[in-house]
């Protein structure tokens, strides 16, 4: 017990720095990173200007959901995805294939510290240039809310939720580039699963029956339609706990997955290009 | 300083890396859908050797010699075929922390440091993951910073540094945690002869004062001779040779270059040795090395010589004759 004790205890010092770092450089960068915001916000846009006009054809709701609802659904749609944006397959098929990974693995820290650091900085950066967008967004859709105290605390928890899930399953896909080289089309099929089931193109509770099942065991909605449906859906305080727990699930399975794979990945690291 | 054992203990190491090949053009390609072929690439052959607590040594070889491939299972990052390495008395492809925190690796010069942010930044975060107690990071940060005289550029964004100021931040940066093996992997590569010689002085100097053991490779001879009394070559995977420098030379260069200006410029001294050039009244001879005392002898008495010097061949021109004959493995004590 006492290895895996003495591990911890420089990770939150570990932590702070990278954040602090991830902040500096992402700083540097907010004019592409704010392009970039604004580029992206054009994919909730163009799914709420059709679900509002279905709405709206439908005398004012689809399932039961208003127009102000799409909205809300998916101006938080906006937040939760700027969380969920993660190291991905791309950026492993750098690193083994130029041998970048190196330089990480010489360090006595697991690199997945470094990841979760890193873009766990980034976030407070994301979070400060979304507010602007999310105002402008406010105004020009018009969202209905319906918030509690305990959803907004429910909401703090769940987006880091989503956060830590995506970023352990995209570290296992990105680590078959060990065995592979190249893994993109096993992400584009993993973002084809996660499109459809997440919530990400149309809040869940608009998939069929037996889809919305599927969707709730796996662990896509946990990353997106979850998070979202704390804040701008009408979820029960029993619905938002068993949502947490799945997510702690999902984290767990997650991080277990990363230890197993890494584990057999690791050995077949070549190190070349370095 | 606490005496150390042989720091790095190496026996039977080997690396094979299979590799998939297949001819040019498209019909190969279109075979290499249904049938791949493989070939079986031997980096690392029963490679052996030790070093002792506080030794620098060279490792020396032809691109493709297995000399990286060595450095890298070494330093934890491959996974060896076969063979048992012991480095500060861990196995180091287990990657423990604690071998992890006593050991560097400096490979290119894009490791440690971040590219948008000064370097002193990336410091920062090294003493994070090295967990440097704030006070002992502080002085050897400055003791870093003082020897290799980055102290104009470490506040600099990284990226606008040159190659030569990349390196010296890089090396600050992988010594911070003052490690007691370092692997470095063509520290001066690319670098002008200035910065190439700051950074062998720094290397020596951190050799002497914390006694570190240092395994070195490089193409420039100029590093070997200022740092390394021991060199290992190897080629094609084998170590062709072990021992010291000076042996090397007496083992593989059985001559020397006698260069002799006489006063009166003129006569004929090819009957001394071989006649290597003849410029400005400046001659030079090659000599087989048991003669070499006599012949000067012979020519300091037989003409007025304003000027003699006898000169051993570049350490170069002797690791190619190294290559050519191809030697056993030759035991050195060092």
């Amino acid at each position: 017990m006492r290895e895996p004790r003495r591990r911890l205890q420089g990770l939150p010092g570990l932590y702070a720095v990278t954040m602090r770092t991830a902040v500096q450089v992402q700083f540097q960068y907010r004019t592409a990173n704010y392009a970039y915001m604004l580029g992206m916000i054009a994919e909730p846009v163009i799914y709420l200007v059709v679900w509002s006009t279905v709405a709206r054809s439908q005398g004012g709701a689809v399932e039961g959901i208003t127009v102000g609802e799409f909205a809300a659904y998916y101006i938080v749609w906006t937040l939760v995805r700027n969380m969920n944006i993660v190291f991905t397959p791309y950026g492993w098929e750098g690193r083994i294939r130029q041998g970048e990974l190196s330089g990480m693995l010489v360090r006595p820290v697991h690199p997945i510290h470094y990841d979760l650091a890193y873009f766990a900085g980034w976030k407070f950066v994301v979070i400060l240039l979304w507010l602007p967008i999310a105002a402008a967004l406010t105004l020009i859709f018009r969202p209905t809310f319906d918030i509690s105290l305990l959803e907004i605390g429910v909401f703090l928890i769940a987006i880091w939720g989503a956060y830590l899930i995506r970023s352990m399953l995209l570290w296992v896909l990105g680590m078959v580039t060990f065995w592979t080289t190249r893994v993109s089309a096993l992400y584009d099929m993993y973002f084809t699963a996660e499109l459809l089931l997440s919530g990400r193109l149309l809040p869940l509770a608009l998939l069929p029956g037996w889809a919305a099942t599927v969707a709730d065991v796996l662990p896509f909605k946990y990353t997106f339609g979850y998070p979202i449906e704390v804040i701008a859906g009408d979820l029960s305080t029993r619905e938002l706990f068993i949502g947490l727990a799945m997510q702690v699930l999902w984290v767990a399975v997650g991080a277990l997955l990363v230890a197993v794979v890494w584990r057999f990945g690791v050995r077949r690291y070549s190190a070349v290009g370095n | 300083m606490a005496q150390r054992d042989a720091d790095i203990r190496v026996s039977g190491l080997r690396k094979t890396f299979t590799v998939p090949e297949r001819e040019a053009g498209l019909r190969a390609s279109l075979r290499s859908l249904v049938r791949r072929t493989h070939r079986d690439v031997h980096a690392v052959a029963e490679v052996s050797f030790e070093i002792p607590a506080g030794e620098v040594v060279g490792f020396l070889g032809p691109n493709g010699a297995g000399k990286t491939t060595t450095l890298k299972m070494l330093s934890g990052l491959l996974h060896p075929t076969s063979g048992q390495v012991s480095v500060l008395g861990h196995v180091p492809w287990r990657r423990e922390r604690d071998y992890l925190r006593r050991m560097t690796l400096v490979m290119g010069n894009r490791n440690q440091l971040q590219w948008d942010i000064p370097a002193l930044d990336s410091f920062e975060m090294n003493r994070a993951i090295y967990r440097i107690p704030d006070s002992d990071f502080r002085t050897i940060r400055d003791e870093m910073v003082e020897l290799l005289e980055i102290g104009d550029l470490v506040r600099k964004p990284v990226r606008n540094l040159s190659l030569g100021e990349r390196m010296k931040a890089e090396i600050a940066a992988a010594l911070l945690h003052r490690p007691q093996v370092l692997f470095l992997d063509e520290p001066t590569i690319g670098l002008d002869v200035t910065m190439q010689k700051r950074i062998r002085a720094f290397l020596a100097e951190y050799n002497r004062r914390y006694g570190a053991t240092v395994l070195l490779t490089s193409h420039y001879m100029a590093d070997v001779q200022a740092l390394c009394r021991r060199v290992i070559v190897i080629d094609h995977g084998s170590i062709l040779y072990d021992g010291s420098l000076r042996e090397l030379s007496a083992r593989y260069a059985p001559h020397q270059t006698i260069n002799v200006t006489l006063t009166d410029p003129g006569p004929e001294l090819s009957g001394y040795g071989e006649l290597v050039s003849t410029e400005a009244g400046r001659v030079s001879l090659k000599v087989a090395k048991d003669q070499t005392s006599a012949v000067a002898a012979r020519l300091l008495a037989a003409y007025e010589v304003s000027d003699l010097t006898i000169e051993d061949p570049p350490v170069e021109d002797v690791i190619e004759q190294v290559f050519a004959s191809s030697a056993t493995t030759v035991e050195v004590s060092s």
